[in-house]
């Protein structure tokens, strides 16, 4: 037997090397269901001392790791029980207070950020929920490193539209307390439709209240190796062919992403809880999913066909990705934010990408809309109605579907919105003009939809 | 998952050709006792690529001590040298 394959070794090389295959991120989830208590302050102590007891090595460890593979590991951080359910029995709850102290661990244990400033309504609110939602704003201006996410509708249970409508008051809010920073905190927010409760990715990641006392969950991703994988193939390769190669792509990119999180879980002495394949493009070129399109044989991501060339990818990545692990679970599939993918931001600009195109993706993709700028002076309704839509595909097709849109405060359409580092830039999108307030001032929930007689 | 032999390593060296990079690099490893099992050498679209096949066993340091010094080497050499445990290979390329 040949002790080693060069052909391998040059590959995976190039795969890092050129085409940015990365461990996107180590997400140590932690449950915080005994951090409970009457008091605030005690909360948050206990809080933040879990978080230092679990998590101090969590970066250390993870370096090591980078260095003996020579693979990046992009982005370590925390996924936390929603502080909603953790501090909703303390007296007159200061969910600021805690969502400072989070931030204080974060930095302390040196991760990139901690999601799980979260709550789940979508079938109503209890009191401390409705205070939760006050508070989002204000927590995420004064952090810097805490994400924050809300469930909102399950196909279950409906749509909370009570929830969807101060939802959008909470984006607003918190885009207008960080206007003079291009309304970033907004970019720290997102709501969901069926949410996931391993989900490593932020903003969205939490521990859900169904996951052990701690886990490690990987997110690893490499669209530019699909996509430069694709660009290899003879362009008359028919779809068969393309699926296959995506199948064969996603498998390897999972195998090392599994192998990764377990030699981390296995230092740092936690289970190994599931890996996220998902296709998570950044800034750079080379690393987008909207070039996937491209080498697909469309002009431009947005260009009628691009729904499918969607659905055909993020149902290959799913397959490649189930073989290569047991445990494959979080958002798995294709991400299409627009800050954060350079193609995406160049079809936007050409007027190729809308945000109606961009709906009907999240039909087909793994999460939904994503990294979205629109202009600061939105309506509150408008942005409801926006998140109702997105919740409404979540809901009747069974999958997640989430909405982090920043309305970009004192920007407006020909202007774009700068995030830096991971979250890139966004061309500010136009949105229908339209009004939506009469419907999102009903209030209420939207019923459970049937789960039959589907057509 | 089964535990491969995790003391195994490649090296990876790809760049213009000259002579003494074997001699140089083997000179390192041996110097971190670091044991080589294996060596392929090629020629791929006019560069040099090495690839070794290493045991880690016997080193005396640390391995990221030994990846510095072989990194810090490359730069020596004007060469690329990629250092890598070898499981992750053996993992992504077989089912």
């Amino acid at each position: 037997m040949l002790n080693f394959n060069q052909q391998q070794i040059i590959e995976t090389i190039k795969m890092i090397k050129i085409h940015h295959l990365d461990i996107r991120t180590t997400t140590l989830s932690l449950s915080l269901r005994d951090c409970c208590s009457t008091d605030t302050k005690t909360t948050a102590n206990k809080i933040y001392d879990k978080i230092l007891k679990y998590a101090s090595n969590l970066v250390a460890f993870a370096d090591e790791i980078e260095n003996e593979y020579s693979i990046p590991i992009v982005n370590k951080r925390i996924a936390l029980t929603p502080i909603s359910l953790v501090a909703e029995s303390c007296e007159n709850v200061d969910y600021v207070y805690i969502a400072q102290m989070i931030d204080k661990a974060a930095k302390e244990v040196g991760v990139d950020f901690v999601g799980g400033f979260s709550a789940l309504v979508d079938k109503g609110f209890t009191k401390g929920d409705l205070r939760f939602f006050e508070q989002i704003p204000e927590a995420l201006a004064s952090t810097n490193k805490l994400c924050s996410s809300v469930n909102l509708g399950t196909s279950k249970a409906g749509v909370n539209m009570d929830a969807v409508l101060k939802t959008a008051e909470v984006i607003k809010k918190t885009a207008e307390l960080t206007k003079d920073n291009d309304s970033i905190g907004a970019a720290k927010f997102v709501c969901f439709c069926n949410a996931v409760t391993d989900n490593p990715f932020m903003a969205g990641a939490f521990c859900g209240v169904n996951e052990a006392e701690c886990a490690l969950n990987i997110g690893v991703s490499g669209p530019g190796v699909v996509s430069s994988a694709i660009e290899e193939l003879d362009k008359t390769a028919d779809f068969g062919e393309v699926a296959n190669l995506i199948k064969k792509m996603a498998f390897k990119i999972t195998t090392a992403g599994e192998l990764i999180g377990r030699k981390l879980a296995k230092k740092l002495d936690v289970p190994f809880g599931v890996i996220d394949l998902s296709l998570a493009p950044t800034p750079l070129r080379g690393d987008s999913v909207a070039e996937i399109f491209k080498a697909m044989g469309l002009e431009q991501a947005g260009a009628h066909g691009t729904t499918m060339a969607l659905a055909m990818l993020n149902d290959a990545v799913k397959k490649g990705g189930i073989m290569a692990s047991s445990y494959v679970g979080g958002l798995s599939g294709a991400f299409i934010p627009v800050s954060e993918d350079a193609g995406m931001i160049e079809a936007a600009n050409l007027g190729s990408l809308t945000i109606d195109k961009l709906e009907a993706m999240t039909s087909v993709c793994s999460v939904g809309l994503d990294m979205i700028a629109i202009p600061g002076d939105t309506p509150n309704s408008t942005i409801a109605g926006i998140i109702a839509d997105e919740m409404a595909i979540g809901m009747i097709n069974k999958k997640t579907t989430a909405v982090r849109i920043i309305p970009v405060i004192g920007k407006t359409i020909g202007q774009s919105a700068e995030f830096g580092g991971l979250l890139g830039s966004a061309p500010i999108m136009k949105v229908n003009p339209y009004s939506s307030e009469v419907f999102v001032n009903r209030g209420g929930r939207i019923p459970a939809p049937l789960h039959s007689l589907n057509n | 998952m089964n535990e491969v032999d995790t003391n195994q390593i490649i090296i990876t060296v790809t760049g213009k050709d000259k002579v003494g990079i074997v001699s140089a690099v083997s000179n390192a490893l041996a110097s971190n006792k670091v044991n080589i099992e294996d060596i392929k050498q090629t020629i791929m679209q006019d560069n040099f690529v090495m690839i070794m096949l290493c045991n880690i066993e016997k080193m005396e340091v640390s391995f990221k001590e030994f990846k510095d010094n072989i990194l810090k080497l490359s730069q020596e050499l004007g060469m690329e040298i990629w250092v890598q445990k070898k499981d992750i290979f053996d993992r992504m390329h077989t089912i």
